[in-house]
């Protein structure tokens, strides 16, 4: 079952540096909500944040009714949070099927699952038995979402799925997380191409220097150019 | 719904064959310098087993530096604690030791061996709780840390049993050695070399069979991401800690038995070996630390035949010459 997140006055300390300065959004359930902005902004630190990797120094973060902040990443992905980081973090001396072995932490692998995955991921079944980090870039990123969603999540958070992706790959990818998008999870995505932040999103939040500084829908930012160009830097025709 | 593209084939693995066969062709070099065919199968032999030694004390720390990051300069006190707890159970089974009698001999040595590891392993639970995981992730006080712990170990093995030699009889029916054609082979060597290749064959099918060993293979490449997926890595680090207190253990009473006497610094001859080994091999490569083993043992017996004084070279020449070649080690991990 998915469930609303929202991050109330989250700060987040790395070293002496401060890069969450009381970041303040939801992402309501069911819906994908795209967290977009410059380099820098604090993005992945977010998802870092939520996800555990990095503590909150302050504030709050809460999935449905339950409290994430302070608990360890372990906790939070049990939590029914699955988590695509930027760097994808395959683990590239496992085969594909022991990848996403892991990811079903104490359950087997659902054949029903599983066949869903592959309707949209053919290549995972083509090299399930194949080293993950023989895989092309592509495809890895294909082992990093599967791992992700191998058994259902409440909550999604993807780090910049496309990045350093072929723009053929891309389209077929944008497919892929409609199709997840179609099973009701509510997904959180880090995204530097306008054109997939348009198609998948619902709702963008905008960050920049650690705060979220605008919300809304996405079709609204993606229909006003000077919205974007003010918020973004750049227009979405330049990011088509 | 459109599928992905599965994209095109995957490129051919190469099969890494180059590295396993290092061994064979140092062999190989050195044979017309040794000359003697007995003797060159005698130093083969002998560094098969102080190889399988050496591997057996290193395969533990290697998973421990290449999973927990962590640099463990206390593993020759687990080594030298290994040893004392073998003596411990050596000497009042003295009657069952020194019997002329394979199986009473067999189970006194069973005995010290299990015993090592119970206890050893027990000792890496409190070293680990105690002194490494406040520092996780600070090399500077993880050297500071492990060497100060080891020291404390060494100590107290001193205030417990003195600071003198122990002698640590081997079995009567270990002792001797066993002719293949003009060669000979002590026995205890065969013993310790199919010891550690059990250990060898015991490591690959935990980490490549079963659920754990797949943990601890993701969590030399990526400790984030297995605690990104749910598991408790803190709970894993303190296991694989432990068993590599274990293995220690185990290589101590090998170790033991192989100089014939223990005494409390005894950890630290063989410790700069096993850190070559582990970096020769490659951080967190249970392969790797098999075949540097090897590798390390057949340089050191055929450089301190040939050349003695050339013994101390022999050490760091091929640690060199493996990082020129291949810098991550002989079988780096991916990821890593």
């Amino acid at each position: 079952m998915s469930e609303r997140l929202a991050l109330k006055g989250v700060h987040t300390h790395i070293g002496r540096y401060h890069i969450l300065q009381g970041v303040d959004f939801d992402a309501p359930a069911g819906k994908t909500t795209m967290l977009l902005g410059r380099n820098g902004a604090g993005k992945t630190t977010c998802l870092r944040t939520i996800m555990g990797l990095w503590r909150a120094s302050r504030g709050e973060i809460l999935l449905g009714a339950k409290p994430l902040h302070g608990l360890a990443a372990s906790e939070v992905a049990r939590a029914s949070v699955g988590y695509v980081p930027e760097t994808m973090a395959i683990f590239s001396d496992l085969t594909v099927k022991e990848n996403l072995i892991l990811g079903a932490r104490e359950k087997p692998l659902d054949d029903i699952r599983l066949a869903w995955i592959f309707g949209f991921f053919p290549a995972l079944k083509k090299f399930w038995l194949s080293r993950a980090g023989s895989l092309s870039g592509g495809q890895k990123q294909m082992v990093a979402i599967a791992r992700a969603i191998v058994e259902p999540r409440s909550l999604l958070l993807i780090d910049e799925p496309t990045k350093g992706l072929a723009p053929a790959i891309v389209g077929g990818l944008i497919e892929c997380l409609l199709e997840i998008k179609r099973t009701g999870v509510t997904i959180v995505l880090v995204e530097q191409n306008f054109r997939v932040a348009r198609e998948v999103g619902d709702f963008a939040r905008v960050m920049d220097n650690g705060r979220v500084i605008h919300e809304g829908d996405m079709a609204e930012l993606a229909a006003d150019a000077e919205l974007q160009t003010h918020l973004l830097g750049l227009s979405l025709e330049a990011h088509q | 719904m459109t599928a992905l593209d599965s994209g095109a084939a995957l490129p051919k693995t190469r099969t890494e064959i180059l590295p396993a066969l290092t061994p064979l062709l140092i062999a190989l070099a050195a044979f017309p310098f040794i000359g003697s065919v007995s003797t060159f199968a005698t130093l083969t032999l002998n560094s098969l087993a102080m190889g399988m030694m050496i591997f057996t004390m290193a395969s533990g720390l290697t998973l421990t530096f290449g999973m927990m990051d962590v640099l463990n300069f206390g593993h020759g006190a687990f080594i030298a604690l290994g040893a004392y707890v073998a003596t411990l159970v050596f000497v009042p089974m003295a009657n069952w030791s020194q019997a002329d009698s394979w199986p009473l001999n067999l189970a006194v040595f069973a005995t010290a061996l299990v015993a090592s590891i119970v206890v050893v392993g027990a000792l890496g639970f409190v070293f680990e709780r105690l002194l490494v995981k406040p520092v996780y992730g600070q090399h500077l006080k993880q050297i500071l840390v492990t060497i100060g712990g080891a020291i404390v170990i060494e100590q107290l093995l001193a205030a417990a049993f003195g600071p003198a030699q122990i002698p640590l009889q081997l079995p009567a029916s270990f002792r001797g050695s066993i002719a293949f054609g003009d060669a000979e082979v002590e026995r205890f060597r065969l013993l310790a070399t199919g010891i550690g290749l059990a250990v060898f064959v015991g490591q690959l099918l935990v980490l490549n069979r079963t659920k754990i060993g797949l943990l601890i293979r993701a969590g030399v490449e990526n400790r984030e991401m297995v605690e990104a997926l749910g598991y408790r890595i803190d709970r894993l680090f303190v296991g694989v800690f432990m068993a590599g207190a274990a293995l220690a253990g185990l290589g101590g009473v090998l170790w033991g038995l192989y100089r014939g006497q223990v005494q409390p610094s005894m950890g630290g001859e063989p410790l700069v070996l096993v850190f070559i080994v582990v970096i020769i091999g490659g951080l967190g490569s249970v392969g790797g630390c098999f075949v540097g083993a090897i590798l390390v043992a057949l340089i050191n017996n055929y450089a301190g035949f040939l050349e003695p004084k050339l013994a101390l070279v022999a050490n760091i020449l091929p640690m060199l010459v493996v990082l020129l070649w291949r810098p991550r080690g002989l079988y780096p991990v991916g990821g890593r």
